[in-house]
């Protein structure tokens, strides 16, 4: 039978665990749409070096399982590099890696399908190549991928969960721990579930948003 | 102003311009004119280079545009190019379409980059569109937008690539009538068009090109009453 009273006084502690979540979340969305908006660069950009190097990476990341990423990071840097690293700097970097290849091939998609028009149009006014990308031609593509990135960041944020594995308190992690002192596992990963959940329509309507926001130009 | 040597250029296998030459004087307006596929369109393009020619030498002003020691970018901000298809910036309102490259190419301040727009805006009669975002403008009112756009950057020649094709014919009118008052005020154009009756009004020389090759150079009057070739004979009659 389901009975909350023995999880209901560790809902604050599992609550904590937002705080959590948000910080891997953030900071793993800002590196990665920063790596992502470079390795998309490279990978349009007519350096053939620079083009192997992020398909390589994009390859590596999206081929191999996230969990393992993690845990490569978090066992492999103090073994190689003889400094211990946190469970939060770790999933944070990882989280941000792996996120960095996803959004690279969208931002890709992206760039390219933004009209060849704009790119000739700002060659004739002399704009050079930085400040197209900056001015002219991201800010489209940012527009039209919209959705597909609020669906990767909704993404990060559930399978952000995983670094319950190298010991991160996080609404997972936490709920793990609750339901294992108060043997009511069920009740307390519910809980979890629904803070997830409400988490995801938050960012849902938070997308919705800005996707508004951003089309006012049609 | 420009002189165009021996221009060739192959797109693959396929020769599109077999060796054009031509010299094209300040405040001259020449119109470009001839069947589709005819290489119009890339001897434009090969102008300011937004196509790379494959032979020749191209030259505007002093600046020998094919060499490859040329800063093209400098170049390019002297000819000013209105396109087909406008390609205005979508995400920018008419004002800052306006204002971007002056201030951010040229280094204009922005208090000076405004001024110049709004006289622009007015010249072309879409003063009271600056703040609007193009989507919201007719084809006629982008066009006019472009021209504007180019304008002002100040160039010394401007570089139209069919910049009627794509309107509704409603709409052609008004965006010639500019092109006509900018003809009329000095500015040196080169004009992509297949609007033969503006071509024959506004422009001091025709250049009719045919498969890659320029059939004929000479004057409206001329061309248009007795074109020297057969190729421009035959055409005129389709078109006319």
């Amino acid at each position: 039978m389901l009975d909350f009273t023995a999880v209901v006084p560790s809902i604050p502690y599992i609550l904590k665990g937002i705080g959590v979540t948000l910080q891997i979340v953030i900071g793993a969305t800002i590196i990665g749409m920063v790596l992502g908006i470079l390795l998309a660069l490279c990978k349009i950009g007519k350096i053939t070096a620079l083009k192997l190097v992020a398909d390589f990476y994009t390859s590596i990341f999206r081929g191999t399982p996230l969990v393992l990423q993690l845990m490569i990071i978090y066992y492999a840097i103090p073994q190689l590099f003889d400094v211990n690293i946190d469970p939060m700097p770790a999933a944070i970097l990882a989280f941000g890696l792996n996120s960095g290849a996803y959004i690279s091939e969208i931002i890709r998609g992206g760039i390219n399908a933004v009209d060849r028009g704009q790119q000739e149009a700002s060659l004739a006014l002399g704009i050079s190549y930085a400040k197209m990308m900056k001015d002219i031609i991201l800010p489209q593509a940012m527009k039209n991928i919209m959705p597909a990135l609020m669906n990767e960041f909704i993404t990060l944020n559930k399978e952000s969960a995983i670094v319950t594995v190298i010991g991160a308190l996080d609404i997972m992690r936490r709920a793990y721990v609750v339901g294992g002192s108060s043997y009511h596992y069920l009740e307390a990963l519910m809980i979890a579930g629904v803070i997830y959940y409400i988490m995801t329509l938050i960012l849902t309507f938070l997308g919705k948003k800005l996707e508004k926001r951003m089309s006012r130009s049609d | 102003m420009i002189k165009v040597e021996n221009l060739h250029k192959s797109f693959g296998n396929n020769e599109v311009l077999k060796g054009i030459s031509t010299e094209i004087k300040e405040k001259e307006v020449i119109a470009i004119i001839g069947p589709s596929g005819s290489g119009k369109s890339t001897f434009l393009r090969c102008i300011n280079l937004l196509e790379e020619p494959t032979n020749g030498v191209i030259t505007i002003g002093k600046d020998i545009v094919t060499d490859k020691r040329t800063n093209i970018m400098k170049v390019r901000e002297n000819v000013g190019m209105v396109f087909q298809h406008f390609h205005l910036f979508p995400h920018k309102t008419v004002l800052e379409n306006l204002i971007y490259a002056p201030m951010n190419v040229q280094g204009v301040s922005k208090k000076q980059a405004i001024e110049i727009a709004d006289e622009l805006l007015r010249k072309v009669g879409l003063f009271e569109k600056r703040d609007e975002y193009p989507n919201r403008l007719s084809g006629g009112q982008k066009q006019r937008v472009a021209i504007a756009r180019a304008l002002a950057m100040n160039p010394s020649v401007m570089l139209f690539d069919e910049p009627t094709s794509a309107l509704d014919p409603e709409m052609v009118k008004e965006v010639l009538a500019v092109m006509k008052t900018l003809a009329d005020s000095g500015m040196t154009m080169v004009i992509v068009t297949h609007e033969m009756n503006f071509a024959r009004e506004v422009a001091d020389r025709i250049l009719f090109l045919d498969a890659g090759q320029l059939v004929e150079d000479t004057p409206p009057a001329q061309f248009f009453t007795e074109p020297k070739s057969a190729r421009a004979k035959e055409f005129l009659e389709k078109v006319l």
